[in-house]
């Protein structure tokens, strides 16, 4: 037994109203960058639907993921080392931007460059990669909302596999949002598929990361990933992926999607498993066999045989407390309603999801009847086989036995609790009627319903004594920012991407480009444009502001924007040759910049 | 003139190779990347790049035998001057004239296709100028020595290149080679020295550790860092 930790999450599908708020806030914190416009770590889909990329889940056409052999043995779907070093000049199996979204910006000055006109000027879109007009056609979630609609579930890779009958009814019945993240799988096949070694899992919290110095741009994670989720910067050239917001939760604060989430679904805790039957687990034989024998990977951190394995192990004991309060542990292990999302790609994912019942339910209260009563909700979940069978191709390889208890375990919650919130007498049979306690129902209602944030993101902090820079407090010189005028700094052009990279001659233009041309390619009127979704708040880009007046024009104006180190020093050479003849005047625009007239 | 061009250039060169790829390697291991380019266009990549890098392959397999395999030597294991002068024609031509098919799409997808065009920086437009004339200078040195006039570069080129790294220069033998030679010579010891600060030093990130290294890599946490920032002076981590 070799025992590891690995950081979680799980989704409470029920819960999720569609609202995007953790893409935002993932893309303001991580990807609000050029060469990132399209990247999106965290999106959210509407089921049935394409996904994004779209079709990602076709695995015969992405060939994501890993498949078994002819003698049982795991092997990457998109071939093996050799295959792989030959086609690296060109990867056959990477979608294209097309198949993401070519990222596009508004020519946002034509609106108040425009003069007095009768027609209300318009704002065409550009696309930030060619800098040309374009056609705006598709988008991360181009289909929010399409859910029963035949634009979106005609395309389905999931709906496919779903009989045809199935797909006939489907309109009618059923819509549900998926949140979707980097998976942090176990055996990660972008990481098997990285030529250069770059991409790693932390052996101390498993999350799975891109080693920004060591990525070459080989390419081959993209098409590795089944799930599409590890992204090329095609500004930098590297692969970029979900950090599960590592700064985050090694100071023990729950992810920035996490944090945002209005409906309060996500839950992030430790699990621990046995890393020496990962392998077993994943090359299981049968598809449907592959959600239960991840399940039996997971170890108690009950167990006292487990506790002495995971000391020896180096876990530290508040780790293993913490995997013990671990809302995940309690999800996917104890009451046994989170699932995994395909596990037949078999790279063990670690971000797991409870299916949504509110579907049936909402079919049973159209009817007329009562919505939670135990008998009505079981005899829905039997009839309408519909929703089950594809969330059964979501989640268990198309078996829906797994499917089928855990929305059996959520009607039984919904009709139990509901006699003890109206103040009847609780009805023990109910629990009884799909194998749990009355105890343990109160407690998985606990756990989905109440749990606070301490209960819903159990993060043991991780382990330096590093007493002062792990706390988050503004005791600190506010010019020691990265970049600041304290110590290190990013260089003459600001953020842009990656950390502190020395410049070199050919860098030298890359990063003069990320930084300052990030709005179109770079038209000829770029003095007047800046793009804010771009910009990270750092400095101010040329453009910001409109020109400055004639540097002849008054001298309040000079003293009114002379406080900036930008708008100074121009103030500066602007006045140079005007002042020619004149030293005095000179002198005296000079100090206007800084001082009041 | 002579010790100029055929020592001075080349040890300078090969100096700003070794050096520049220390530096490089050193202070910017966050740009040394293939930029890769096939997200935006994959039609003509498809083609153009497999051609063009498994030509450039063999071409450099070519230049080990000619330039780095002493005459004698091959004499030694049998091979006669007709069977050499057989093979390096075919192969060389051919590998040459992958090469030069591909990089013709190559540049003419860099140039066309907007996306792309776009991300080409102005060291990527000087590099592929240097490269583009040091291959086609190579070509037609093949074509010329072998086919329309006969020269053989392995008992002067070759001797001088192998001098240049034994530290004992003979640049007359390169001053009496056919101004061909010459010229690919040297324009290839300019582009040696602009290697390092373009994107060429992906050549040295071949991934062959790929084909021994475990699937899955797993790394510790760097322990020098936690957090969103750096931990401040004096506060040294105790445990």
């Amino acid at each position: 037994m070799r025992v590891m930790a690995q950081m979680a999450m799980v989704m409470n599908l029920d819960k999720c109203i569609g609202c995007h708020t953790c893409s935002v806030t993932c893309k303001q914190a991580w990807t609000n960058r050029s060469g990132t416009e399209y990247v999106w770590f965290n999106n959210v889909e509407t089921r049935p639907g394409q996904g994004y990329p779209r079709t990602y889940e076709d695995q015969e056409e992405w060939k994501g993921g890993w498949e078994l052999n002819g003698r049982g043995r795991l092997k990457l779907k998109a071939g093996g080392r050799l295959r792989k070093l030959a086609t690296i000049f060109s990867n056959p199996k990477m979608p294209s931007i097309q198949d993401y979204y070519e990222p596009w910006t508004y020519d946002y000055a034509t609106l108040t460059d425009a003069p007095a006109q009768e027609h209300t000027p318009v704002a065409r879109p550009k696309s930030l990669l060619s800098g040309k007009d374009m056609k705006i056609e598709w988008s991360a979630n181009w289909d929010d909302n399409l859910g029963g609609s035949r634009a979106s579930y005609d395309n389905d890779p999931v709906l496919q596999k779903v009989s045809a009958d199935v797909k006939r009814s489907f309109e009618e019945t059923f819509m549900f949002y998926l949140p979707r993240i980097c998976e942090h799988c176990l055996n990660p096949s972008c990481a098997a598929s990285c030529p250069s070694g770059a991409i790693y899992k932390r052996s101390e919290d498993g999350i799975v990361l891109v080693d920004q110095d060591r990525c070459r741009g080989w390419r081959m994670c993209v098409t590795g990933c089944p799930y599409k989720k590890v992204y090329f910067n095609h500004r930098t050239g590297k692969a970029e992926k979900c950090t599960f917001c590592f700064p985050r939760i090694e100071v023990g604060m729950p992810t920035v999607c996490s944090e945002t989430c209005v409906g309060r679904l996500r839950y992030i805790g430790l699990v621990l498993y046995d890393a020496d039957r990962v392998l077993e687990a994943a090359s299981h034989p049968d598809e449907k066999g592959l959600y239960e024998a991840q399940r039996q990977v997971f170890l108690d951190p009950h167990d006292p045989e487990v506790q002495r394995a995971a000391e020896q192990a180096g876990i530290p004991h508040d780790w293993v407390e913490a995997a013990q309060r671990s809302p995940i542990h309690a999800l996917i292990n104890e009451f046994k309603v989170a699932l995994p999302l395909h596990p037949e790609y078999r790279t063990m994912p670690m971000v797991w999801y409870i299916p949504p019942l509110s579907p049936v339910v909402d079919v049973v209260r159209d009817t007329g009847e009562d919505a939670e009563d135990p008998h009505n909700l079981f005899a829905a979940i039997d009839a309408l086989r519909i929703p089950i069978e594809y969330l059964a191709e979501l989640f268990t390889a198309g078996d829906v036995a797994p499917v089928d208890g855990v929305l059996r375990k959520l009607a039984a919650m919904r009709s139990y609790m509901r006699d003890i919130n109206l103040g009847r007498e609780p009805n023990g049979e109910i629990p009884a009627s799909v194998g749990m306690s009355e105890e343990q129902m109160y407690d998985m209602y606990r756990l989905l319903a109440l749990a606070k944030y301490d209960e819903r993101y159990v993060i043991p902090p991780a382990h330096a004594e590093q007493a002062h820079s792990l706390e988050e407090l503004a005791t600190e010189c506010s010019l020691d920012y990265d970049g600041g005028p304290g110590m290190g700094g990013w260089g003459p052009f600001g953020e842009g991407s990656g950390g502190v990279s020395p410049i070199a001659v050919e860098n030298f233009q890359m990063l003069q480009d990320r930084q300052t041309s990030d709005t179109l390619a770079a038209p000829p009127d770029k003095g007047q444009r800046v793009n804010l979704l771009n910009w990270d708040g750092k400095g101010s880009p040329t453009g910001l502001f409109p020109p400055r007046p004639d540097a002849t024009g008054d001298r309040p104006a000079a003293g009114l924007t002379g406080g900036t180190g930008v708008l100074g020093s121009e103030a500066e050479t602007q006045a140079g040759p005007i002042g020619e003849g004149s030293g005095d005047n000179v002198a005296d625009r000079r100090t206007g910049g800084t001082e009041e007239p | 003139m002579d010790t100029f061009l055929w020592v001075v250039v080349p040890y300078v060169c090969l100096t700003a190779f070794v050096v520049g790829h220390y530096w490089r390697y050193r202070y910017d291991k966050f740009g040394w990347t293939t930029r890769s380019s096939q997200l935006y266009e994959d039609r003509l990549l498809r083609w153009g790049s497999p051609l063009f890098h498994f030509g450039i392959l063999f071409v450099f397999l070519g230049h080990v035998m000619g330039l780095g395999v002493p005459k004698s030597w091959t004499e030694a294991v049998g091979i006669s001057e007709e069977i050499y002068h057989f093979l390096a024609v075919s192969l060389g031509a051919l590998a040459g004239f992958g090469t030069v098919v591909g990089m013709a799409i190559l540049i003419y997808r860099r140039r066309t296709v907007g996306p792309v065009f776009s991300a080409t920086t102005a060291m990527d437009k000087v590099m592929y100028v240097f490269l583009a004339v040091v291959i086609l200078l190579g070509l037609w040195n093949t074509v010329a020595s072998n086919i329309l006039d006969h020269f053989d570069y392995r008992d002067s080129v070759s001797v001088w290149f192998r001098g240049i790294f034994r530290f004992d220069p003979h640049p007359e033998l390169m001053a009496e080679a056919p101004i061909g030679f010459q010229a690919h010579g040297l324009v290839a010891m300019l582009l040696f020295a602009l290697w390092p600060f373009t994107r060429l030093v992906h050549v040295f990130s071949a991934p062959l550790g790929y084909l021994t290294r475990p699937y899955i890599v797993y790394r510790s946490r760097e322990d020098a860092q936690l957090g969103a920032h750096r931990p401040r002076r004096g506060w040294d981590r105790v445990g």
